[in-house]
């Protein structure tokens, strides 16, 4: 295939890229932009692979479908309540690519640039190296911490802003080296310590966030591996990298953002890592009574009232409980009860994570409000009913200035009738801050796990 | 005992109190009825047709009077236009009356009726419950005048009611309000509904939205919080902010119906100003406006009683004899309403009245028994619980915080200023790239920017897929000489394209379960 053939296909698959991410933003056109998406893919993929200068099939194909699936396998057995994982997971494939490429194209000797061109190239070259192996362990550890196998508090070293910015300097230094050095072709060295000290930046990054924050941490590392093929295709002069990186991070940059304001987190300093740890005095100690609730007694409150709202938090995906909570919606509404679903921006482990659950368990979709929607309706809600959520209908956000997630916005259900809290335990969040809506008045908590509380309810609604 | 039928002297009232079906069951009861001439006869009822099934027919109404040992009449005793006397001059004491009577509105003549020795009964005193509402004659005259409101409005209104499309063009639906639901309104809201036009009303009473709304009109919601009912199913006085709130939406609303029946009543108090001259004002020229509260003072603020006027091009109707105006089907109702009375009043069937003051019903119907006043009776002990409406309070717009101008110009000239150092020193082929990476990094901003918070995942997947885009820099290298190039982008096909594969496919698994 002619290269004028081939620039021409790149061009194709930019439209078709830029109009799946146009499609994915509404309902209606969702599915369609999925599909613009794939056709994009596939055009760029076949265009590359008939253009003049690739020859070795072999490995590429073999390469290609066993890539692909693996892949497939893991879309169709991954389960909707394991979607943050899967997607941190995709991320870190995405950097660690980034850095593959970086270290091939480093090493390929046929490059004919000279002076500052060269430069550049090789400049490319250290911070898309940098940007993958960052967004790879970033990723993770977002990973890791997900799953429950990294501590989901955060870690946070003395001095971590210090050991931060001396990375950064080593870095400067290693990429003036790696500039010296690559002029005779032995950069190699200052480029693998380089690697090496972004692998350590990125684990140090994520590790400083709690895991409340994980959506943003989320669509942060999303928004770092556009940017990581971004880099990737300055370093290739290949204009479709260019376009495709650069959709990818500034989506994700603005994903991110959104996910901040909803969360009232400043941006930057989400993007230099770390963020989540509140200063000044000590959190305000949550005194008082809890006042434990059966399911039959929530029934009964059920059955009384008329304006419902149910917020779901992570409790209910790892409780897998979201068609039972279908089910009890069905069922009252049936009885002419007005159910509503509140969703709090950060709720899950990644945003839109409610949505996806709802949405399997067939919810419809406008019965399901975000935050500012439904906020100032709580005041004439009889019941809300908190599914395994914690910090983000936590009233010290608004009202304890020294809490560590204060000023986050939240649903407000304590100005309700009465909020029945559906919790494990009495431990703290994951932001591992205690609430005082589990001792307020208008509370009743219900313990156990999530499903099983609310079989029990549709158990005792029925009757 | 004699029942007597005299002939409503009221002027304008065509109503008569049993047409002859009624009569003939009232006979079988043990009674005997007898008829003043011409009692029927503006309800296109002939004194023939009572003769016919044995009623006997009085010469005057004098005559009536004293042959009657019960009176059944539509209206209250008033002072007869011929005789120059008032009907309750006709009475014997003892006698027995049947009839509206308004008692907390006619207290002189409640007191004349003691003085008669009399035992009254007041149809619009039997009680609101279920037993009772086959005798409900408020319920059944209200029904009537319901209906009829809206063939008055239809009869004033220069349109149709119904929307049509013809040939000589597009004819839209009239817009009719109907406040205050009760019997009367949720006949005006069916007789509009069945004559195709477009029906909103309105109740201070929550519980009537399901009535409203299984008559297919839309029920209009205040956004306050309180309840409108009383006892025995009819309206209470609100608080005066309620008022105010309502107010407002009439206000609305008055601008974008064209017609509009008002039925609220408040039991003994003069009807609420609902409709104020204003109002009438920012209506549509030719629209209309039916009071049927104008007996109380009307809804309206410029209803006139009786009268059709016209002000500020509204036609305002506040006629109160609308029953009257559809006299033979009110006679019907009424006399059936009556016969069930005296049914009850007379277990036995022997022609004797029994006013058995334990009975519920008729302790309630009873306002002078023998000589006593006996109204207002014990409160009826039946209400429905309920829970009140509201809808949701309109969002508060924030206010947007001003920027200060170097805040807003900082970054711009920041970033103008390293876009020139770079321009200065970067080579053409890096900079027509840079063109591109800018560019497409607007894009991808303006398209992300409104994505709706339900397709977070889905997107971020989508774009973790497309991230995978990166497979084509290692395709580009692989044909590149050397082993260890070979290997290291064979690895990153491998895994870019588990990342292409696995993100698309979630994301359509993901999206195949969102639905409406």
């Amino acid at each position: 295939m002619s290269h004028g053939l081939v620039t021409m296909s790149y061009i194709a698959a930019s439209i078709l890229f830029i109009l799946s991410l146009s499609g994915l933003s509404k309902q209606e056109t969702a599915r369609r932009g999925n599909y613009f998406g794939m056709v994009g893919m596939a055009i760029a993929i076949v265009a590359t692979v008939l253009s003049d200068n690739v020859h070795a099939y072999a490995i590429l194909v073999v390469a290609l479908l066993i890539g692909g699936l693996i892949g497939a396998r893991a879309a169709a057995k991954v389960e909707m309540t394991q979607m943050p994982e899967l997607v941190a997971l995709m991320h870190s494939l995405v950097g660690m690519a980034a850095v593959l490429v970086g270290y091939a194209s480093f090493m390929e000797p046929s490059s004919t640039l000279v002076g500052v061109e060269k430069t550049i190239h090789e400049l490319e070259i250290f911070i898309g190296i940098f940007i993958g192996a960052v967004t790879f362990s970033g990723s993770v550890i977002a990973f890791g911490k997900l799953c429950g196998k990294v501590t989901g508090k955060p870690v946070l070293m003395p001095g971590r802003h210090w050991f931060n910015l001396t990375l950064f300097i080593v870095t400067f230094i290693l990429g003036y080296r790696f500039l010296a050095d690559a002029e005779t072709g032995a950069g190699l060295i200052p480029l693998l310590i380089m690697t090496g000290i972004a692998l350590v930046f990125g684990v140090h990054m994520v590790m400083a966030i709690g895991g409340a924050d994980m959506p943003v941490v989320v669509s942060m590392l999303n928004s770092y591996s556009g940017w990581a093929a971004a880099a990737t295709g300055f370093m290739l002069s290949n204009d479709l990298l260019i376009v495709t990186g650069a959709l990818v991070g500034s989506s994700g940059a603005i994903l991110s953002y959104i996910m901040c304001r909803a969360m009232n987190r400043h941006f930057l300093s989400v993007i230099a890592g770390g963020f989540g740890s509140a200063g000044g005095g000590e959190a305000a100690e949550i005194e008082g009574e809890v006042q434990p609730i059966e399911a039959e007694e929530t029934a009964q409150l059920l059955r009384e009232s008329k304006d419902i709202v149910i917020i779901p938090g992570y409790g209910m995906a790892v409780a897998q409980a979201q068609h039972t909570v279908n089910e009890i919606t069905k069922l009252l509404v049936s009885q002419g009860k007005k159910v509503r679903f509140a969703i709090h921006p950060v709720a899950g482990r990644m945003p839109g994570h409610m949505n996806v659950l709802l949405a399997e368990a067939k919810v419809p979709y406008d019965v399901v409000f975000e935050m500012d929607e439904i906020n100032e309706d709580f005041p004439h809600v009889d019941v809300s009913i908190v599914i395994g959520a914690n910090d983000i209908v936590n009233p010290s956000a608004l009202n304890d200035p020294n809490s560590p997630i204060a000023g986050m916005p939240v649903l407000e259900c304590w100005k309700g009738g009465t909020t029945i809290v559906m919790k494990r335990s009495m431990a703290s969040g994951y932001a591992g801050v205690g609430n005082p809506l589990f001792v307020h008045e208008n509370t009743r908590m219900l313990f156990g796990d999530a499903n099983d509380r609310l079989q029990a309810l549709l158990k005792a609604l029925q009757e | 005992m004699k029942i007597g039928i005299p002939k409503e002297i009221h002027d304008g009232e065509k109503r008569v109190a049993t047409t002859p079906e009624a009569a003939e069951k009232i006979i079988k009861l043990g009674f005997e009825v007898c008829v003043e001439t011409g009692a029927g006869e503006a309800s296109n009822i002939s004194d023939d047709a009572y003769r016919e099934i044995g009623i006997t027919i009085a010469d005057s109404a004098r005559a009536l009077w004293q042959e009657a040992d019960i009176v059944m009449k539509v209206r209250a005793p008033e002072r007869h236009p011929e005789l120059a006397i008032d009907e309750v001059e006709l009475m014997k004491p003892g006698q027995t009356l049947i009839s509206f009577i308004w008692p907390a509105q006619n207290e002189t003549l409640m007191q004349q009726l003691a003085a008669k020795n009399a035992t009254v009964l007041a149809m619009d005193s039997v009680p609101r419950m279920s037993r009772a509402q086959k005798m409900d004659a408020l319920s059944s005259m209200a029904n009537i005048a319901g209906y009829r409101a809206v063939v008055e409005a239809a009869q004033h209104f220069g349109r149709f009611f119904t929307g049509q499309i013809t040939a000589a063009g597009k004819v839209p639906p009239a817009k009719v309000l109907v406040i205050g639901a009760g019997v009367a309104g949720l006949a005006a809201i069916g007789a509009a509904k069945s004559m195709g036009a477009i029906v909103r009303a309105f109740d201070t009473r929550p519980e009537v939205k399901e009535q409203i709304e299984s008559m297919d009109a839309e029920f209009l919601m205040l956004d306050f919080k309180e309840d409108g009912a009383g006892s025995g199913g009819y309206a209470k006085t609100m608080s005066k902010e309620f008022i105010e709130a309502e107010m407002a939406l009439f206000a609305r609303q008055a601008m974008e119906v064209d017609i509009i029946i008002t039925t609220a009543l408040i039991p003994g108090k003069p009807a609420p100003e609902l409709i104020t001259a204003g109002m009438v004002k920012s209506m549509k020229p030719g629209s209309v406006i039916v009071d049927l509260a104008a007996e109380q003072g009307g809804n309206c603020a410029l209803t006139e009683k009786d009268q059709i006027v016209v002000k500020h091009d509204v036609t305002i109707i506040g006629y109160t004899n609308l029953p009257s105006r559809l006299a033979n089907q009110s006679s019907q109702l009424y006399s059936t309403n009556l016969r069930h009375l005296l049914t009850d009043l007379c277990p036995d069937k022997d022609g004797k009245l029994n006013v058995n003051m334990e009975d519920e019903v008729i302790r309630g119907a009873t306002v002078i028994k023998e000589g006593a006043i006996t109204w207002p009776p014990p409160p009826p002990k039946l209400t429905g619980s309920h829970k009140p409406l509201t809808e949701a309070p309109a969002v508060e717009a924030k206010p947007a915080k001003p920027k200060s101008a170097l805040s807003q110009f900082l970054p711009i000239l920041l970033a103008g200023g390293a876009l020139f150092g770079m321009g200065a020193v970067a080579p053409e082929s890096f900079l027509s790239h840079f063109t591109v990476f800018v560019l497409a990094c607007f894009v991808g901003y303006q398209v992300i920017w409104n994505v709706s918070a339900s397709l977070h995942t889905p997107l971020m997947s989508v774009t973790n897929a497309i991230s995978g885009i990166i497979v084509i820099g290692a395709l580009v290298q692989i044909s590149a000489p050397g082993q260890i190039i070979q290997i290291l982008s064979g690895l990153a096909i491998l895994i870019a394209s588990i990342n292409i594969a696995g993100g698309f496919l979630v994301t359509r698994r993901m999206l195949e379960m969102f639905r409406k």
